[in-house]
């Protein structure tokens, strides 16, 4: 059994650059080793690149050297054959393609992102608490516990200007300041919102999934900051690898003493729970948060009492969303004021978001505060593909509203989107061209928020079903202007009289629709046309005779026997029996059959 | 944990495994995106394609790892080299044959295979 195969070329080329004698010494010097029985040397045919003859490979590891020279024997011998080391100097180099970008930290989706809480994802193992520690992993705890007071550490936060991640902006350090009474007297709780139930999301899922100690990490400080000794993550059930992941986390970090008793050596203890949920949109919401955690039935209750001051099992409790969490190590490590330089006057910072739809990167984005959507689109996202054009942005899911291309150049933070008629949300951002439809998706959100109703209050759902079937009314052709008007007015009593947040901004993808594309909403109920060409109740289905070859192929596929005509003739099709299901076009070769 | 120093200790024997950031200059480090994303468009055959071959070949100094998102989802599954101190290279929607090519031609020889990375796939338009 040989060990390593030494192939050498001696095709014509290589043996007029020399082969012969590289062989001859190879032998020699193999012989000299006592190598003689265990490496094998083969003389090859032509390897096809003679202009860097003599050439020769190495297996098992498959090294190519190139324009050996009989001095480099030795070398190659003694290093590589010898003790298993390739002779780098002497590998074949390829000549280098300047313009093609290799590395991701050059490409013009990556360089506009700043990565603060996906910092380590894409770069450390998730399941490696050596590797997050070795990250400056926990360093912001030990800080903690070892030179700060629990209102030192709120106060940092509040000064970093932290706002919650999960969807309406509240500064966390107010959250943790209002929770804080009462250190050590009465049980509190620290949470984690890891719901992330909005359609499109998927920015907590990749933090949990790359990076679960900095969420560990920064609950402990949490804890540690209020006076808690018991944190709870409520994931839902549909993230499996979060959910391994964080287990495996949870498990690591209790056997390095970084959750449990007497942390890095202090009085502080805190644990780590994980609490599965069913995956109700609702249960994302604080209060039906807490019900669902305690075994009832996730609906929403009336506030107050806020969290802070009664929550799960009526005790002091806060909750942050999972990207906030992981926001909070590197404002410890790093002070608040490097947080605060990013971002904007009111919102400091960072946001991730999952850029999705008509886009050519798609996928998870995290850019400084201030961002204009154009920089996210064009620049990061790669433009619209297709040679479409931009129509719109979603952001806030079915909480929130769209950017029209009008407000392209509008800095994106939690004040402008609100002004603007959207919402920063939780992250989702999906974009939209002229194939969209707006009154559809206005219709889609809509649907969504129908279906996550959980039913408790009547504004909510009587209004939100009242309202899609004026949606539906619409997109079929029957709607009228006055329905509008009534649409409108409905929207604003489902947002002030219902219970939760739910509710509350349920009507948002309508109103924003009706704002930025009203023209489309009255193309759909005067010209009865929908200028997408999405609403298939408000399409026409034509054949052009002069394009017609009467090969009667749509007449046969037609289910409901539209279609009449001769053979060899142009068919019709009667638009009273037309259901409009698109059969025809795709059966029809010659491209008669249009729409309209 | 007791202490501050004995986390920093911890750091400083991890930094120095993890190829990445150590002085050797032959190390190489493999990173497999293996979140929801790059699960789903088959990364675990990619990473145990990587193994058999670096075994194969009897590659020592070559860790193969798993990590996280890094964000181009659409691209995956996403395999980044680090060789030593040299920029990482990353490679886009790989497939068992393109993982052959890359441990032959780059970590072996040294090579980036240029029509593999995130440049070739136009992400930049
Ligand atoms: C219907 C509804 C769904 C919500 N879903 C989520 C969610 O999935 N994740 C989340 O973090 N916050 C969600 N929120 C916001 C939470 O109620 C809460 O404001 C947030 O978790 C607080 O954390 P933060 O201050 O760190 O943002 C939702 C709110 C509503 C009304
Ligand atoms: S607003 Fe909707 S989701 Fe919220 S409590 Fe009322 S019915 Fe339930
Ligand atoms: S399939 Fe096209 S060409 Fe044939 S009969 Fe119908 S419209 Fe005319």
């Amino acid at each position: 059994m040989y060990r390593p195969h030494v192939l050498v070329c001696c095709g014509t080329g290589c043996t007029s650059s020399g082969s012969a004698k590289v062989i001859e010494t190879l032998e020699a010097e193999i012989a000299k080793a006592g190598l003689s029985e265990e490496i094998k040397v083969t003389r090859t045919d032509c390897f096809g690149l003679c202009t860097v003859g003599p050439n020769m490979i190495v297996y098992p590891e498959g090294c190519f050297y190139s324009k050996v020279n009989v001095d480099d024997i030795p070398e190659i011998v003694a290093e590589h054959l010898l003790k298993g080391r390739p002779v780098k100097r002497l590998l074949y180099k390829k000549p280098v393609e300047k313009d093609t970008i290799t590395c991701l930290d050059h490409t013009d989706f990556f360089r506009k992102q700043k990565r603060v809480a996906l910092r380590n994802c894409g770069i450390i193992n998730p399941e490696s608490i050596e590797e997050y520690i070795a990250m400056d992993g926990y360093e912001a705890l030990g800080k903690c516990l070892t030179e700060y007071t629990p209102d030192q550490v709120i106060q940092t936060i509040l000064d970093s200007g932290l706002r919650g991640r999960g969807g309406a902006g509240f500064p966390t350090g107010m959250k943790w300041r209002f929770a804080a009474g009462n250190r050590g007297q009465v049980q509190k709780y620290v949470c984690c919102n890891a719901d992330e139930g909005d359609p499109g999301a998927f920015m907590d899922r990749s933090v949990l999934e790359g990076d679960p100690h900095c969420v560990l990490e920064a609950m402990a400080i949490a804890g540690y900051a209020i006076g808690a000794t018991q944190g709870y993550i409520y994931i839902r059930a549909e993230y499996p690898i979060a959910v391994k992941r964080l287990e495996i986390a949870i498990e690591q970090a209790r056997e390095y003493g970084l959750l449990g008793k007497n942390i890095f050596g202090t009085d502080f203890c805190f644990d780590i729970e994980l609490r599965l949920g069913a995956g109700a949109f609702v249960c994302g919401e604080e209060t039906a948060l807490m019900t669902s955690f305690e075994g009832k039935r996730g609906e929403p209750r009336p506030r107050p009492p806020f969290p802070a001051s009664k929550g799960l099992f009526q005790q002091p409790t806060i909750l942050n969303n999972v990207e906030t969490y992981a926001n909070i190590p590197q404002i410890i490590l790093k002070g608040p004021q490097w947080f605060a330089s990013m971002g904007t006057e009111k919102s400091k910072g960072t946001k991730v978001f999952a850029l999705g739809g008509k886009i050519h990167n798609t996928g998870l984005v995290e850019i400084p505060m201030g961002t204009t959507l154009r920089e996210i689109v064009e620049e990061i996202g790669g433009g619209v593909p297709n040679g479409k054009k931009f129509k719109a942005a979603q952001t806030g899911g079915p909480s929130g509203g769209c950017i029209s291309a009008e407000n392209m150049d509008v800095p994106i933070d939690y004040d402008n989107l609100i002004a603007i008629g959207t919402m920063m949300g939780s992250g989702g951002m999906i974009i939209m061209d002229e194939d969209n439809c707006m009154v559809d998706i206005a219709k889609f959100f809509l649907q969504f928020t129908v279906d996550e109703s959980c039913g408790k209050c009547t504004p909510c759902r009587v209004g939100t079903r009242r309202l899609l079937e004026m949606l539906e009314k619409i997109t079929a052709g029957n709607g009228t202007l006055e329905d509008l008007n009534k649409m409108e007015e409905l929207c604003y009593y489902i947002k002030n009289n219902s219970l939760c947040g739910l509710g509350q901004t349920a009507p948002n993808p309508v109103l924003s629709t009706l704002r930025y594309f009203r023209d489309e909403y009255i193309a759909h109920v005067v010209d009865k046309t929908c200028p997408a060409g999405v609403c298939k109740g408000l399409l026409h289905f034509y054949i052009l005779p002069d394009k017609c070859r009467g090969c009667t192929a749509c007449a046969r596929i037609c289910p409901v026997s539209a279609i009449s005509g001769k053979v060899k003739e142009a068919h019709v099709i009667d638009q009273t029996k037309c259901i409009k299901c698109g059969s025809c076009i795709e059966k029809c070769k010659f491209g008669a059959i249009i729409t309209k | 944990m007791k202490s501050l120093e004995e986390l920093r200790a911890i750091k400083a024997a991890t930094l120095n495994k993890i190829g990445i950031c150590n002085d050797d200059a032959d190390a190489v480090k493999v990173l497999v995106g293996m979140a929801t994303c790059g699960i789903a468009a088959g990364a675990r055959p990619i990473l145990n394609a990587f193994t058999e071959e670096i075994e194969k070949r009897h590659l020592k100094n070559v860790a193969v790892s798993q990590t996280g998102c890094i964000g181009i989802c659409q691209y995956e599954p996403i395999v980044e080299v680090y060789v030593g101190k040299e920029e990482k290279v990353t490679y886009v929607k790989m497939t068992a044959e393109k993982v052959a090519r890359i441990v032959n031609d780059h970590i072996v020889n040294g090579n980036v295979v240029t029509e593999y990375t995130i440049g070739a796939a136009t992400i930049n338009k």
